[in-house]
């Protein structure tokens, strides 16, 4: 079943996932972790890239069994890959790191009830090879890091004067204490929200005066 | 008939995933396993050995029904931590202790030297208090030696503190076995205060009762 991939296509397929069709900023998925791990730039690098395993291996084998599961049970089947992939990842972070498992707590098992996860599944790898598959997932998983650094980067950075744990402001720097609480994801996500829409008005404006002329 | 034959394929699926995924994570439990304990194991050595300043051996005990400290390394009920100098000699007890914070119950580990009938030192295990407030129990310098030097004296029959240990309000400290509270975490450290005064009272006794049990516990590890 591997159906022939032009190489546009599948650069398209990965890149959708990091900027046009973004899981956090354009489809709003998965906020929970989003808003409740972004208080350092290390929790999001480390919950991106936990999401992004999850979504890569259910993706891949969503796909490889997309014939032999019935449509009947799919959302079951699907529930128990990415149940088991999460449980994998959760087990791999505790042997790496002990404080990482810690800060993380319980939204590394959170991460099967991340709607982005099962949305892909559903959405996407059951009805496409496993190629595709693949490229689709590391898009969406590498887009879902990105968006999650970039509210981690900038809530460690005024929330506590740091990036990855390494002091960037002088001393006299008072921190922002509301940016690591919850209250300080919902502003940064309003934030970067309405700086991509504006971006994004921007350029469409651009698009259709171009077209016009 | 026709519904048998429709029904198998959904038993194979969900069944011959279950199966596939129930090894996959066993495989990766029994890999994962060692590492993990290993990891929490020098977590603890190192709270340990940082609440009791020049300790380099420990040994685990719980408390037996009868009221002497039994030799447990598994983990579950209330654990005290024995530390042996370099030489094997007795140093103190690092006492695991919880008690409700603001946010959640907060886990701490302090250490008791018998000998000076002190706390020297404290540490906080796990908490979730709020942060740049509540975790200030954590980061505070000035909070944190309030435990490094904590009159925990015992009356003459060793059952209950002669002076109980009392939380007062921030720069208020006057006595030993009072401390310090913090502004803007007044309700952590009244918590933290009030779980070691629980654990002290409860624990402090017991270990007076067996010393010696304690004390030889590093001489035969050296022989």
């Amino acid at each position: 079943m591997t159906s022939p991939e032009a190489p546009p296509s599948s650069t398209n397929e990965f890149i959708k996932g990091l900027w046009r069709e973004n899981p956090v900023f354009v489809q709003v998925l998965g906020m929970c972790p989003v808003l409740a791990v972004s208080n350092t730039a290390m929790n999001a690098l480390a919950m991106g890239l936990a999401t992004a395993f999850v979504l890569l291996m259910s993706n891949v084998l969503v796909s490889l069994l997309r014939d032999f599961i019935p449509r009947q049970v799919r959302i079951a089947s699907y529930i128990l890959i990415i149940a088991t992939f999460v449980t994998l990842v959760d087990y791999a972070i505790e042997a790496i790191s002990l404080d990482l498992h810690k800060a993380l707590g319980a939204f590394i098992s959170l991460i099967v009830a991340n709607c982005l996860i099962l949305g892909r599944a559903e959405a996407f790898a059951s009805k496409h090879g496993v190629g595709t598959a693949a490229l689709d997932a590391l898009g969406m998983g590498a887009g879902f890091t990105l968006a999650l650094l970039c509210l981690g980067g900038v809530r460690e950075l005024l929330g506590a004067g740091s990036l990855f744990g390494f002091a960037v402001f002088p001393g006299g720097f008072e921190p922002w204490i509301v940016m690591i609480l919850p209250s300080g994801g919902f502003f940064t996500l309003a934030f970067w929200l309405i700086a991509i829409r504006i971006f994004e008005r921007r350029r469409e404006r651009r698009q259709t005066a171009e077209a016009l002329q | 008939m026709t519904e048998s034959t429709s029904a198998f394929p959904m038993y194979r699926a969900l069944v011959g995933i279950g199966v596939g995924c129930g090894l996959l994570i066993a495989l990766v439990y029994m890999g994962t396993l060692p590492h993990i304990e290993r990891q929490r194991a020098a977590a603890l050595e190192q709270a340990v050995f940082a609440v009791l300043p020049g300790s380099a051996s420990r040994q685990t005990f719980t408390l037996g029904e009868t009221g002497g400290l039994l030799m447990d390394s598994a983990s579950g009920g209330s654990r005290v931590h024995a530390g042996y100098d370099a030489a094997g000699a007795f140093v103190g007890v690092a006492i695991e202790a919880e008690g409700m914070g603001y946010a959640d119950t907060i886990e701490i580990l302090y250490g008791y030297v018998p000998a000076d009938e002190r706390i020297v030192g404290l540490r906080v295990l796990a908490s979730k208090e709020t942060p740049g407030l509540g975790d200030k129990i954590e980061t505070d310098e000035r909070y944190r030696a309030n435990f490094t030097a904590l009159d925990v004296r015992l009356d003459a029959a060793g059952e209950v503190l002669v002076n109980p240990i009392a939380v007062v309000k921030p720069g208020a400290k006057t006595e030993a076995w009072e401390i310090d509270g913090i502004t803007g975490a007044t309700i952590s450290a009244q918590a933290v205060g009030n779980t070691v005064a629980a654990s002290a009272a409860r624990w402090l006794p017991v270990i007076r009762r067996n010393l010696e049990t304690l004390a030889a516990e590093g001489q035969h590890d050296e022989s």
